[in-house]
């Protein structure tokens, strides 16, 4: 258990030393800022869909640090010796995916806030959007590590990681969007039954890609 | 320096078949090497000796044969698995963490090859020998009873080529084993040499 906290130490240190940390972040708040130049100052039309928008933004933010999630390990050796101390894949993938959440979720979670006001999103729907965030970030990790794991080291990862998570984050979006309607609470609670099942599934398909990659 | 002297350290392959990318790299290949003994595994290039290695460290699968092994195993690859924005002390105390080995056996094992003055330096201002010299002293500090080192010359200068096989000898006449594949003759006292047998791959194609 010691171990499985050291690889989530590192990789929280090698997120904030190697920017890996920061750059999803900005994108997000960049996004959160220009929405509303660019649809205009309606305070009523960003009312009814900067919600949304920022639900976007938050999916597309979560494939910019795909690329340094395994790929890096796998070339440097890492998962190997991690592999030759009895650690199986899907304990890492795990291990992994709890980093990730620590590294890209938590940040993500904590500049919502002002993502919020920057969209002016109402004050009645500010705690609910936020709350349906915090629900699906865990997914998101989770399937950005398994997205990681199965594209490291083929060509063109980067767009093929894109083209695999937007399918896969369709029922995160179609609940999330759901919590900005009428009645939030059952869509909240489809959307925390939605990524409580991908966040269990995802260390096992993560796992499954990391074993098939080794050679 | 090696293991603990509750097990005998062993290593056993029998009538092995190694695939690798779906190539047959070896073939009714047998091995067993017991504790005390350094073994160098001989071959020219591309003759199935990191394969091999990670065969034995079981990170592939065998496609046939047996494979049993009594102890605990260190590789040393290619692949330094050192965190490069790191120093290089921390970024061994993150294996020698994972490991259960002390400060002590880092401090011992960064003296033994002459790695001290380096400790605080990022990993990726490290050359390739001083790297190289880097994974060594994880497998010396881990405490492992089975070393497999796959080119562990490759970048070293003579004085640390001596200083490895001075660790090597202690780590066989402390119980330990170790195997050495090299496509040069090693300096140390080698046990015997076991000649990785072309004529399989030759066969198949």
């Amino acid at each position: 258990m010691s171990g499985f906290l050291s690889l989530i130490r590192r990789d929280i240190r090698l997120a904030w030393t190697g920017g890996g940390l920061w750059l999803p972040i900005i994108f997000y708040l960049a996004v959160a800022t220009l929405y509303p130049f660019v649809v205009g100052p309606d305070r009523l039309l960003l009312a009814r869909t900067g919600g949304g928008m920022l639900w976007i933004a938050a999916l597309l933010a979560s494939l910019l640090p795909i690329e340094r999630l395994i790929l890096p390990d796998r070339e440097a050796g890492v998962l190997d010796q991690l592999a030759l101390r009895g650690w199986s894949d899907e304990w890492l993938a795990s291990a992994k995916i709890a980093g990730h959440i620590a590294a890209f979720g938590l940040p993500l979670l904590i500049a919502t806030p002002i993502a919020l006001v920057l969209m002016g999103v109402p004050d009645a729907k500010m705690a609910t959007l936020f709350w349906g965030l915090a629900l699906a970030l865990p997914a998101l990790a989770g399937l950005g590590v398994t997205i990681a794991a199965l594209t490291a080291g083929l060509n063109g990862a980067a767009a093929l990681g894109g083209l695999l998570l937007v399918p896969l984050a369709i029922p995160l979006l179609i609940f999330g969007a759901g919590t900005l309607g009428e009645n939030p609470g059952n869509a909240l609670q489809l959307l925390g039954a939605t990524s409580l099942a991908m966040t269990a599934l995802s260390p096992f398909a993560a796992g499954a890609a990391l074993r098939a990659g080794r050679d | 320096m090696g293991g603990s002297q509750a097990i005998t350290p062993s290593i056993r392959l029998g009538n092995a078949a190694i695939q690798r990318g779906g190539r047959l790299v070896l073939r009714d290949f047998t091995l067993v090497a017991e504790r005390g003994e350094i073994v160098w595994i001989r071959g020219a290039n591309g003759s199935g000796k990191s394969t091999l290695f990670r065969a034995l460290a079981g990170l592939l699968p065998l496609a046939a044969g047996t494979r049993a092994v009594e102890g605990r195993i260190a590789l040393t690859d290619d692949n330094s698995a050192l965190d490069s924005e790191a120093t290089l002390e921390n970024s061994l105390r993150f294996w020698t963490r994972l490991d259960g080995a002390s400060n002590t056996d880092l401090e011992r094992a960064l003296v033994s090859l002459d790695l001290v003055p380096l400790a605080e330096l990022p990993v990726r201002l490290l050359s390739a020998g001083q790297r190289k010299r880097g994974s060594l002293a994880r497998m010396i500090a881990s405490g492992a009873d089975i070393w497999l080192l796959d080119e562990p010359y490759n970048g070293l200068d003579q004085a640390n080529v001596a200083r490895l096989d001075d660790v090597l000898a202690r780590h066989a006449s402390s119980g330990g084993l170790a195997l050495v594949a090299s496509h040069i003759a090693p300096t140390v006292n080698v046990t015997r040499s076991i000649q990785l047998d072309m004529r399989a791959r030759k066969a198949e194609a």
